[in-house]
């Protein structure tokens, strides 16, 4: 019954379609700009798993062509203006570094709409999206400072845009919450994807004496160097539990996929704006995988966290907090404004780590 | 084990895909011949040797397989620029791009499955001494074959007389050949040789250092080995100093970090790249000495006239 419901709305939407105009006959072009391999098992596997819901959504109705490994920076305008003049009516580009070829190329194409992840930019053809991975990261420090025995933690970091320094920051103020005296280090290389150099910096950590690893670097080498030395972990973007099996406690898993439903229907009803969304926990848009290797209460903690961020009555960087000088950045109960998140380039205390600039 | 014995395993472990290729490539560029496709081999020797290791479950498997394609790669680039003459820096790059890509679709089905690592040495009393034990007795298989090469490739080089025939190639290949010397035939072993030690690079990656497989996971590794030879200036011993500073200074600047000692990561990624110019500048200064370690007719096609 339903499948057939569903199949005589589409025929309802195709017939629609096409008393509307020709064009509706083809189907409608949206197309992905990925950084890494759409198997790389993190972010950009993330953003895939979305577009093939998409694709599922719509079936024939649309098409998504899409592009991998497209190198940050110049290059990326090349793939994106193609993608422009090859018909695409709406283009997702899934990176930080594919901010300022996103604008360059909207605006020689105004009639084609643009959707750039994760950056702050925005014009009359180009939304911004992104996704509160902080929230999650805030579990992820309360979960740490449960769990660790020695009460310092390891986070391999990309680069310092202000998504990773949200992410540590979030990080330390949810460990803080739980054990005060909770010390983070952080390793920073350079890279979004190289497996070698992850795990060079996890053995690395581990040596110094961290017994939580945590990541904001897309492949699975850190939870298998966190397995072989049978420490725990978090993995990040996908759940990376076949990775670790008994290593992973978390994961912060990105789920696009009803992101990019709602936008490419808001494209065929007409009612498609520039906007800059932000979404978190509670929209759906990111997801913890299943609390596993951790105690009864440590979970039950977890859940009450996340629970509570879903309904609003907790925002990570709620004061009172200080930044890494000792000066106080939030008053008590003050609450950080997206603006000042988006551009955050400082620490706050705790961390024991100089920000690179 | 301590901290210092963990940081020198991890050194060690850095520093060995680093060491074979180069090595390998050392060889090569003995003969004459310049082969920038050291990233391309490489990689097709991580996907080969993960994807064998994994259907077989047994990882020796997957190093041997690794090594022949390996060849396999080499020997493309051999027939190319050897019988044909074709232009060797063209031809080094474009096996490096058919590398990623052809190794991209070989390993599409394996990306994120659990590999099979190859085991660390463990001998009974001996890897159980402190420091030196795990240092000396207890490292991956690949570690052991890294030294022996440096230590084979310097013996044959240097105090065999196929090792001299093989310099004299790439110090003159139109006076070898009138000497009768089999200069093409010579080039080719050499290729196969590098291309084999790529190879074996490249499964040490997917099979020791982060037994699994993602794509372009050498990530720039082959680049270094090819700045090593240079940075070495073409002597097997200086190979392995090199390699192993490298691997000190990228695991030294993760430490430093995790220590909280405000380095600039960006400038100590640059860090290896930097050295090998620094050293090129060096050498150029004493003319003789760049004389006699380079090889005169590298990067130059050789037709032999009959």
């Amino acid at each position: 019954m339903k499948k057939l419901l569903i199949g005589l709305a589409g025929v309802a939407a195709m017939s629609l379609g096409m008393a509307a105009s020709a064009m509706a006959e083809d189907p409608m072009k949206v197309c992905f700009v990925y950084v890494g391999s759409k198997t790389d098992g993190g972010w950009t596997q993330a953003h895939d798993i979305g577009r093939q819901e998409l694709q599922a959504h719509f079936g024939d109705k649309i098409e998504t062509p899409y592009i991998e490994n497209v190198a940050e920076g110049p290059q990326a305008e090349g793939v994106i203006e193609r993608f422009a003049r090859s018909g695409c009516e709406l283009i997702f580009t899934t990176s930080f570094g594919f901010m300022d070829q996103t604008m360059a190329v909207a605006e020689r194409f105004p009639d084609v709409k643009f959707e750039h992840a994760t950056g702050y930019k925005t014009a009359e053809n180009v939304t911004s999206y992104n996704s509160r991975f902080y929230q999650g990261r805030y579990i992820l420090g309360q979960i740490a400072a449960s769990v660790s025995e020695k009460g310092v933690a390891g986070y391999i970091a990309s680069f310092p845009i202000p998504e990773v320094v949200q992410g540590i920051n979030a990080f330390v103020l949810g460990a803080q919450s739980v054990d005060p005296d909770f010390k983070l280090k952080v390793v920073w290389v350079n890279t979004w994807f190289d497996a070698g150099k992850e795990a060079d910096a996890a053995k690395a950590l581990i040596d110094q004496g961290v017994d939580i690893l945590t990541q904001h670097t897309d492949s699975t080498a850190p939870m298998q160097v966190a397995a072989e030395r049978g420490i725990k972990a978090f993995g990040q973007a996908s759940d990376m539990i076949a990775a670790g099996p008994e290593t992973q406690l978390t994961a912060i898993v990105d789920t696009w996929g009803a992101y990019y439903i709602k936008r490419v229907q808001d494209v065929m009803d007409g009612t498609w704006e520039s906007q800059s969304t932000w979404d978190g926990l509670a929209e759906g848009i990111l997801e913890m995988a299943p609390y596993t290797n951790m105690p009864e209460d440590v979970k039950a903690m977890a859940e009450a966290t996340e629970a509570a961020i879903i309904s609003g009555e907790l925002k990570p960087f709620t004061g009172p907090v200080k930044k890494q000088d000792g000066t106080v950045w939030l008053e008590e109960g003050e609450v950080a404004e997206d603006g000042e998140l988006l551009g955050l380039g400082f620490y706050v205390e705790g961390v024991d780590d100089k920000l690179p600039q | 084990m301590g901290m210092t014995e963990a940081i020198l395993l991890t050194i060690a472990t850095a520093a060995t895909p680093l060491l074979i290729a180069a090595i390998g490539e050392l060889v090569v560029e003995r003969s004459g011949v310049l082969n920038l496709g050291v990233e391309g081999m490489m990689v097709m020797g991580a996907v080969g040797g993960f994807v064998v290791a994994s259907l077989t479950g047994n990882p020796w498997i997957g190093v041997l397989a690794a090594i022949a394609l390996g060849v396999l790669t080499s020997l493309l680039f051999a027939f190319l620029t050897i019988s044909l003459a074709a232009n060797q820096v063209a031809t080094g790059l474009s096996l490096t791009i058919l590398g990623l890509g052809a190794s991209s679709l070989m390993g599409e089905k394996f990306v994120g499955q659990a590999g099979k690592k190859l085991g660390n040495l463990d001998l009974p009393v001996l890897s159980d001494i402190p420091l030196i034990g795990p240092l000396i007795f207890g490292q991956d298989p690949i570690f052991y074959i890294s030294i022996a090469l440096v230590i084979g490739v310097s013996w044959f080089l240097f105090r065999t007389r196929a090792g001299l025939t093989l310099r004299s190639i790439g110090n003159n290949h139109h006076s070898a050949h009138a000497l009768g010397i089999p200069v093409l035939r010579y080039r080719y072993l050499a290729v196969m040789f590098g291309g084999a030690c790529a190879g074996l690079a490249g499964g040490h990656l997917s099979l020791v250092y982060t037994p699994q497989w993602v794509e372009n996971m050498t990530a720039g590794r082959g680049w270094i080995a090819l700045a090593l030879v240079v940075f070495a200036s073409w002597r097997p011993a200086r190979v392995l100093a090199g390699a192993y500073l490298f691997g000190a200074v990228s695991i030294g600047q993760l430490h430093a970090q995790a220590l909280g000692i405000a380095v600039p990561s960006q400038l100590l990624t640059a860090l290896p790249f930097l050295a090998t110019i620094v050293v090129l500048v060096l050498i150029s200064q004493n003319v003789r000495a760049t004389l006699i370690n380079t090889p005169a007719m590298l990067g130059r096609p050789f037709v032999p006239d009959r």
